[in-house]
């Protein structure tokens, strides 16, 4: 039993040494030199860079809050939410108190007519916190929002979402999503918000 | 529920089932010890390893040995990442000067790599560049091909006849590294990368959102890690929500691939056991009897997600529960990754398991309390499957009046005694630490959610660490004294005090002569066989863990159609 174990002591030592080289230094070390050469923008975390400034990764959500947006979902990531130094859910189970309240208010800020039905995406946080899509029916809900503070009609922002829908892989793969960060991106683009102030 | 919803169960499926024979047969030609072709390029790196480790690959063992060295190197790694946690804050690639972990957390993060657990008790963005590489990293693979090393051990009780030894563990250990999870993780990594994956040293960018506001988005090493954290089965992410996040999986497809890359291995281990005991049918009806409990799993949960709840139903929300979950995944792939990952031993997680519906999240609960059987993690779910094997065949051999035999070996007191041992460590553990922590104060700071949901909470943590999950209800606050110390004896004993009575038994069984198939001896290759399977298993666990089941989910979900909230 004890020769057992002193003749362990070396491969043990020794193997915890060579394999933490190869697999904690030089396995990760020639991915990051692959993923730099052969998907760099892939490798940095996909992020949007305009005049030289980062405005965010294309695939993480951001806080809208302003009516000129499409919003995402509520977050739980942080004290504000879509903070990437905090991911997280709510937690928060089926029959909560605390979950009740929190979607019933949301529901209230939403509605425009009482008993209407509000997009359950909108109203529920996801489980990142950082969650960048929404669903189509999400969308749609926010159009006319953002097109009267925006000044525009409604069916040509309905067009600029209706673009942004991405269908699920072979039709059962993923759900029909939209981006909110690159739909408010195209929006800045389509519809300047410095229209309004022009017209 | 949707045709869509159901297609994608079916086809994932289907593919899991058609991955088992390729990737069973190149584990059987590591098994076996023979030249690949991937030994040209790494075949060096194996010899220089044994060189300097002074390691005779040759040298059979006995189990008492294998079991000995293989504890060793545990207590080598655990030892090796519990220093670097601890005082990352000295070490190299801490940009963001990160403090290291106080003593317990280090101690649990330190366990939980070890065993393949991978429970976060830390969150993942507290952990510097160097502590998720080197600490963690290694112990995803290491932690694996020790789980494939004594599942290999195993088969060689089975197949072996009147031997001593039962292989090697240096070798057994290093060839599933180098010739299986390395080259298999290079390719998966590169996928991952080409997908939105971030692989980098840098740690951190600051962004300026459209609105103007301040957003520190952090990077880091994530494709390298989150390849092995799947395929090992070890679910531990280099971010606190693990595969919910954009950054570890960033749409549908990824989340596909993900779940087929946790099951795979196991699932062609079932078809190794078969070529190793000289009859592939023993493989295939060991996939049989785990892919039925699984679809029956995956199809419950599905229902209840698709079903959503009373409360939310009533705000005006129509559908499923979209609580804890992604939109790019949907309620479908949520709720088949949740059976997934607690079908195996990884606990990587796409949605939140706390908000998923009662009846939706006891299937996880439950999968893990069966001891992670249903395909299983890699190498601990056939080792474990086979000790419910070894019970089933007694069991047979009592109703009959027919000696117990199974693949040609007797199975004897010895053997069943063992077996009992290792599966009564999982309710030992789980019911007796969750009520350890349902009567003491401590305990009962832990859960975030009130009512029958809160004891499910510290019920799934138990039972997560037990098994070697690493999934979690994680509103519970574990990162405490308390927590961290109970959560890691768990999991440290939930893993070797399995494997060293699996070990014993290979040992035991390989000493044995080999008896031809007669007509006395039980048939265990066909429908029947597969139905006693499931029967000892669903009926052990659903004695053993049914009463509290009772007080947690299914408490709730009765308060939850009662409209009763916490």
């Amino acid at each position: 039993m004890l020769k057992d174990l002193t003749t362990a002591l070396r491969p043990a030592i020794v193997l915890t040494i060579l394999f933490a080289a190869l697999l904690g230094i030089a396995y990760p070390a020639a991915l990051t030199g692959i993923g730099s050469v052969a998907f760099p923008h892939q490798a940095g975390g996909s992020l949007i860079v305009e005049n030289g400034k980062v405005r965010g990764s294309e695939l993480l959500g951001q806080n809208f809050a302003g009516a000129t947006y499409f919003h995402g979902r509520p977050s739980a990531a942080g004290a504000d939410g879509n903070d990437p130094t905090a991911s997280s859910g709510s937690n928060l189970g089926p029959t909560s108190q605390a979950l009740h309240d929190r979607v019933a208010k949301d529901v209230a800020a939403l509605r425009n007519t009482p008993g209407s039905s509000v997009p359950a995406d909108l109203v529920t946080t996801s489980a990142s916190g950082l969650d960048p899509d929404i669903s189509p029916e999400a969308a749609f809900f926010q159009v006319d929002r953002v097109a009267e503070a925006r000044g525009v009609r409604a069916d040509k922002v309905r067009r600029i979402a209706e673009a942004h829908v991405e269908k699920p892989l072979l039709g059962f793969i993923g759900e029909a999503h939209v981006n909110v960060l690159a739909l408010n991106r195209d929006l800045d683009k389509q519809v300047p918000q410095s229209a309004k102030a022009a017209e | 529920m949707t045709v869509q919803g159901w297609m994608l169960i079916l086809v994932f499926t289907l593919i899991l089932v058609a991955l088992a024979k390729p990737v069973g047969l190149w584990l059987f030609a590591i098994y076996e010890g023979r030249r690949t072709p991937l030994h040209t390029v790494l075949g060096p790196v194996e010899r220089g390893f044994y060189k300097l480790a002074g390691v005779d690959p040759n040298a059979e063992q006995g189990w008492r040995r294998y079991a000995l060295h293989m504890l060793a190197f545990q207590v080598a790694t655990f030892a090796f990442t519990y220093f670097i946690l601890r005082f990352q804050d000295l070490l190299p690639l801490n940009p963001r000067g990160l403090a290291g972990q106080s003593p317990d957390l280090a101690f649990n993060t330190a366990v939980s790599f070890t065993t393949n657990t991978n429970w976060q008790s830390y969150s993942g963005e507290t952990l510097s560049i160097l502590s998720q590489m080197l600490g963690l990293t290694i112990h995803n693979f290491l932690s694996a091909a020790t789980g494939i090393a004594i599942a290999f051990a195993l088969f060689r009780g089975f197949s072996r006849k009147q031997a001593n030894g039962i292989g090697n563990f240096w070798a057994d250990m290093t060839r599933v590294t180098l010739y299986v999870l390395l080259p298999a993780c290079l390719l998966y990594a590169i996928y991952f990368i080409a997908s939105g994956v971030p692989q980098t040293f840098l740690s951190s960018v600051d962004a300026t959102t459209l609105e103007g506001a301040k957003q520190t988005i952090l990077l880091g090493p994530v494709a390298s890690q989150e390849a092995i954290k799947m395929l090992g089965t070890n679910g531990g992410g280099i971010f606190n929500v693990n595969s919910a996040h954009p950054f570890e999986n960033p749409s549908a497809l990824t989340n596909f691939v993900q779940m087929l890359s946790i099951l795979a291995i196991g699932a062609g281990l079932t078809y190794t056991f078969g070529k190793a005991v000289g009859n592939t049918r023993q493989g295939w009806v060991i996939l049989a009897a785990m892919l039925a409990m699984f679809v029956g799993g995956a199809a419950i949960t599905y229902w209840q997600e698709a079903g959503g709840t009373p409360m939310l139903h009533q705000l005006g929300l129509a559908g499923g529960s979209m609580e804890g979950k992604e939109v790019r995944f949907g309620i479908a792939a949520s709720a088949l990754f949740s059976v997934v990952t607690t079908a195996a031993s990884c606990g990587a997680v796409n949605a939140m398991h706390d908000s998923l519906t009662p009846l939706g999240g006891l299937i996880p609960l439950f999968n893990m309390q069966l001891g992670e059987v249903v395909i299983g993690g890699v190498g601990a779910g056939i080792y474990g499957f086979l000790l419910f094997a070894i019970l089933a065949v007694f069991v047979a051999g009592l109703m009959v009046g027919r000696t117990p035999e199974y693949v040609g070996k007797k199975i004897e007191s010895r053997e069943v005694k063992l077996a009992v041992l290792a599966i009564a460590v999982l309710p030992l553990m789980i019911l007796g630490f969750t009520a350890l922590a349902s009567v003491l104060p401590m305990g009962l700071a832990g859960p975030l959610n009130k009512g029958p949901h809160g004891f499910s909470e510290i019920l799934y943590a138990f039972t997560s660490a037990t098994a070697n999950n690493g999934s979690a209800f994680a509103g519970l606050s574990a990162n405490t004294p308390f927590y961290n110390g109970l959560l890691g004896v768990a999991m440290w004993i939930g893993r070797f005090f399995i494997i060293v009575p699996v070990l014993a038994i290979a040992g035991s069984l390989a000493a044995k002569k080999v008896h031809p198939e007669s007509a006395g001896s039980f048939p265990t290759t066909g429908l029947l066989w597969i139905g006693l399977l499931i029967g000892i298993i669903l009926v052990l666990g659903g004695l053993t863990f049914l009463p509290s089941l009772a007080l947690g989910p299914i408490a709730d979900h009765l308060a939850m159609i009662h409209g009763q909230l916490f």
